[in-house]
């Protein structure tokens, strides 16, 4: 268990710029004789992104979900925000979770929940937050993502985009300083994953997110990584092509039989000769 | 590579570790905070207020059942007077507790296995833990409170509306006087049988309840997944409230008899 001065000196740590939030320190995971996770390592940086690039069972959702501490590495350490979390309970994982915000594939919504107590769910049951100021919040983070006036419909009544904004509105109500999006846009039809991806370059560049995405859809992982939001005069936000320095703030990783077969930006990405990645970007 | 007897073995194991690592975890949610109040009293609603029709039904016909057969074999030894005695006797003591608890086995066992299941395999548990939420604590403290604490009411229900239906059969088809009838009910029953008949259900909630939600967070492979959960989860809890009223009733003849 960290100490009280050891906890001091990491926060300090993490407030400065260019600080690592999530560090995977060659981490191995098995399910009985099926290796998922050979030996992977990576750091995300506080307000970068980090895409995690792969086909289908090539240990993506795995990495995230393990960062959660939904699922115990067999090997390797793992570091969010200062905290190692690859050997805590799971009681004394929830300090640690409620930093971090996860998308999961589909939504994962709760289904007999409204959309007003599925994104203030967390503020509803799991603080002392008075109740006039829940519904603030959650009426402000649905303007945020541009579905207030779907507050108090059911989950079962919005469609698959509105789906995965609601559950992008649920895990930022709480404000975390990362963000985890399981394959966020995975089935949508490109307009509607359009939508999902400003979402996200929003929260990472107006709110000074962190994020992880894990996707195999290579269209948003580029959209992405080269827009940013900025807001005009006006106030209005405003999705534009990214500068190179912010460009070169999303990084990408690819991943193949648990191992990672690639690290490097998206020009790097673009320009590589591999012929596995050659084929995946094709 | 392991045997068929050696792989179902193991498995078997594995599955009684993690029931009764849920049901320690759901006792220790009981008595440790944060307690989810307000899906308690839903629950309370729900597997209570809500098993209330099947109960009632199941409860009378069962009754009127019994009071018509009894009377055939009593009528051999030229005792129709007495089979309010009987029909008391035998609600009380056993078939109100497991007809009762087999109803809620198909009623609330599979409810539980199947919403537990579906959020298993859409995500939502993970995301109850990744929102910073216990599930045992949120899903299954509710479930197992009310599970516990409506088995019995819902017992002493079925018992009376049991013994008011062989009531309109003795009354109406087999003749026995309405006086003769109740007087044999209160004379013929003694508290031991009132003990027996209440401390069942405690045992059979406990174990519908908390065997379904075992079966329903350990949903894998879709929708079909889901479908196994239930037929598992209702043939498990009937079996389990079948062999549990043998011991339970061995038991309570040891201790109070």
């Amino acid at each position: 268990m960290a100490t009280q001065t050891e906890r001091q000196t990491a926060k300090q740590i993490l407030a400065e710029p260019g600080a690592p939030v999530i560090v995977f320190d060659h981490v191995q995971l098995a399910f009985d004789d099926k290796v998922v996770l050979r030996d992977v390592s990576f750091t995300v940086i506080k307000g970068h992104t980090k895409v995690i690039l792969g086909a289908s069972g090539s240990g993506k959702s795995t990495a995230l979900k393990i960062i959660v501490g939904l699922l115990k590495a067999d090997a390797g350490v793992v570091w969010v925000n200062g905290q190692r979390v690859d050997q805590l309970s799971e009681q004394a994982l929830m300090p640690v979770r409620a930093d971090l915000g996860m998308i999961f594939q589909e939504g994962a919504l709760f289904d007999s929940l409204t959309v007003r107590e599925n994104v203030g769910y967390k503020l509803y049951e799991e603080t002392d937050m008075p109740l006039e100021q829940v519904d603030k919040r959650v009426e402000e983070v649905l303007g945020f993502i541009g579905l207030l006036e779907h507050i108090d419909k059911m989950p079962s009544e919005l469609s698959g985009g509105q789906r995965r904004r609601v559950a992008i509105a649920r895990a930022m109500a709480f404000k975390p300083s990362i963000m985890l999006y399981d394959e966020a846009t995975t089935g949508l039809d490109p307009i509607t994953a359009t939508t999902v991806d400003e979402e996200m370059i929003k929260l990472r560049d107006l709110e000074d997110v962190s994020s992880i995405i894990v996707t195999h859809q290579l269209r948003d992982a580029f959209f992405v990584a080269e827009h940013m939001a900025r807001r005009d005069a006006q106030g209005k936000v405003q999705i534009v092509p990214a500068t190179p320095q912010k460009e070169r703030q999303a990084e990408f990783i690819m991943l193949r039989d648990g191992l990672i077969i690639f690290e490097g930006d998206a020009d790097s990405l673009r320009a590589s000769e591999d012929p596995y990645i050659r084929d995946f970007l094709s | 590579m392991p045997s068929l007897l050696e792989r179902w073995v193991k498995h078997a194991a594995l599955e009684v570790q993690e029931y009764m690592y849920l049901t320690g975890a759901a006792f220790r949610g009981v008595f440790t905070r944060p307690i989810y109040r307000h899906d308690i009293v839903e629950q309370f609603d729900q597997i209570g207020a809500g098993s209330l029709t099947v109960v009632l039904l199941a409860g009378l016909f069962t009754g009127a059942a019994l009071a018509s057969q009894s009377g055939l074999t009593l009528d051999q030894f030229g005792a129709r007077p007495v089979v309010g005695r009987l029909v008391s006797a035998s609600m009380i003591k056993e078939l109100g507790p497991v007809l009762t608890a087999l109803m809620l086995t198909g009623r609330i066992g599979s409810g539980i296995a199947a919403e537990l299941g579906s959020m298993v395999v859409t995500d939502q548990i993970n995301a109850l833990r990744a929102l910073g939420t216990d599930p045992v604590r949120k899903l299954v403290v509710p479930r197992v409170l009310a599970g516990i604490f409506m088995a019995p009411v819902l017992t002493v229900i079925s018992d009376f509306i049991g013994i008011l239906g062989g009531w309109v059969i003795a009354r109406y088809q087999l003749q026995v006087n309405s006086g003769l009838y109740w007087s044999s009910i209160t004379k013929g029953l003694y508290m031991q049988d009132v003990w027996m008949g209440l401390s069942k259900p405690f045992v059979f909630g406990f174990l519908i309840v908390t065997i379904a939600c075992h079966v329903g967070l350990r949903t894998t492979g879709g929708t079909a997944g889901v479908g196994k959960a239930t037929t598992v989860s209702v043939v498990a809890g009937s079996v389990a409230v079948i062999s549990a009223d043998f011991f339970v009733t061995q038991i309570l003849i040891a201790l109070l008899y």
